[in-house]
């Protein structure tokens, strides 16, 4: 069996584990200033949003072109927001956004991403 | 010493029938939360592993890529850049800028690993990714500290092992699998990633963060990258949140260390032990 890329595997999880560790293993970590508690705090609802909006709204090509994508999958993202506001349940909202979009595509009125 | 005192007093403090039962009715929405987790670590992970074995990948190299990197977009990227014979320089490079993000995510964890044994943070660290920290923030948030078996359920049991798995059936079954996004299995990301702000959001600078985060996001994706724009919009989204003003922080749990400067949480805990001292001494009188 082909093992050539296992190198390249273990360069890039050697580019990635410093992102996930640095910050999590420094010294003092759990004794920071009440300003970058206060910034740290915010970080997860911008994180989380920006995740999802780049992924809903932003669609790639081959070559990692970016391009505006409006689609079904907007109104998706927004009834699962909506069913969480309200009822606080993420899987049924989760549930409600794909079974939406399985039914569009089936129909043919949205495309496969 | 500080830390053996401080390790004592929170766990005497902390496992009282309140916090018990808060920590199992966390739980449980943790547990809930993280099915819809696993289809689309799942889905995402046949799809990796099909496009790995279209690419000529072998089942030995698509699984050391989701064992060894398990990041998604960068392992994506990197079956596209091993197709159009990148260097593997290159795709080291590329995969350090889209993976960058996750030093934010660690950043929002790591006061709540304070106390936990560095051999384990180093652990954490590795599997520490969109899904885990989306969930583990939220459920640490909900009980104002950590939970590791919650964020083990959060990194391995919602992500790790339905992404390796997955991985493994795609690029070994291969074209026989139907297409995930049929059933609608692609939009699950993006939604749980939004609902889990929503779970965030409980004041208005977690308000307007989030929202400078959304709206910086797809500009600097729509003008570079997706990568850039989800690492811009989380760090110029709090800057933007810390200007609002008044910390309405009182959703906050009252033994949050987001909430207490570190100090104060160093204070408040070696209070904790002095009472406890005192409380002994009375009783033994």
């Amino acid at each position: 069996m082909k093992s050539e890329l296992v190198g390249l595997a273990a360069l890039m999880a050697l580019a990635t584990y410093p992102w996930r560790a640095i910050p999590l293993l420094a010294p003092g970590v759990d004794r920071l200033p009440r300003q970058a508690l206060a910034y740290l705090r915010l970080v997860g609802p911008a994180m989380l949003a920006a995740l999802a909006a780049a992924s809903v709204m932003v669609s790639l090509d081959s070559e990692r072109h970016p391009s505006l994508h409006v689609g079904p999958e907007w109104l998706a993202v927004a009834l699962c927001v909506g069913i969480v506001w309200r009822w606080r349940n993420l899987l049924v909202g989760l549930v409600v956004a794909a079974v939406l979009i399985a039914v569009l595509r089936a129909a043919g009125i949205a495309t496969l991403p | 010493m500080r830390r053996q005192l401080r390790q004592d007093v929170r766990a005497l403090s902390g496992s009282g029938p309140t916090d018990r039962v808060e920590l199992a009715v966390s739980r449980r929405q943790l547990v809930r939360d993280g099915l819809g987790i696993i289809a689309s670590a799942g889905g995402f992970g046949l799809v990796y592993g099909l496009a790995a074995r279209a690419a000529g990948f072998s089942p030995l190299e698509a699984g050391a890529m989701s064992v060894l990197v398990f990041a998604g977009a960068s392992q994506f990227a990197a079956v596209g850049y091993v197709l159009g014979g990148f260097s593997w320089f290159g795709v080291v490079v590329l995969t350090a800028f889209i993976n960058a993000r996750h030093f934010l995510y660690s950043a929002a964890l790591a006061p709540y690993f304070g106390r936990t044994p560095r051999p384990v943070r180093a652990i954490v660290a590795h599997v520490l990714t969109d899904e885990a920290f989306a969930l583990s923030i939220a459920h640490f948030r909900r009980i104002g500290r950590m939970d590791l078996p919650g964020y083990w359920w959060a990194a391995l049991g919602t992500t790790f092992v339905p992404w390796n798995v997955a991985t493994l059936v795609g690029v070994v079954v291969g074209g026989q699998i139907p297409d995930p996004g049929r059933f609608g299995l692609d939009v699950i990301f993006p939604a749980a990633m939004a609902g889990l702000a929503v779970g965030l959001m409980t004041g208005r600078r977690e308000v307007v963060a989030a929202l400078v985060g959304a709206v910086v996001a797809v500009a600097v994706s729509l003008v570079w990258d997706p990568a850039a724009g989800i690492l811009a919009g989380g760090l110029l989204g709090p800057l933007v949140g810390l200007v609002m003003p008044g910390p309405p922080v009182s959703h906050l749990h009252p033994d949050d260390p987001l909430l207490l400067g570190g100090a104060e949480t160093a204070e408040r805990l070696e209070a904790g032990l002095g009472d406890l001292t005192r409380a002994t001494d009375d009783r033994r009188r």
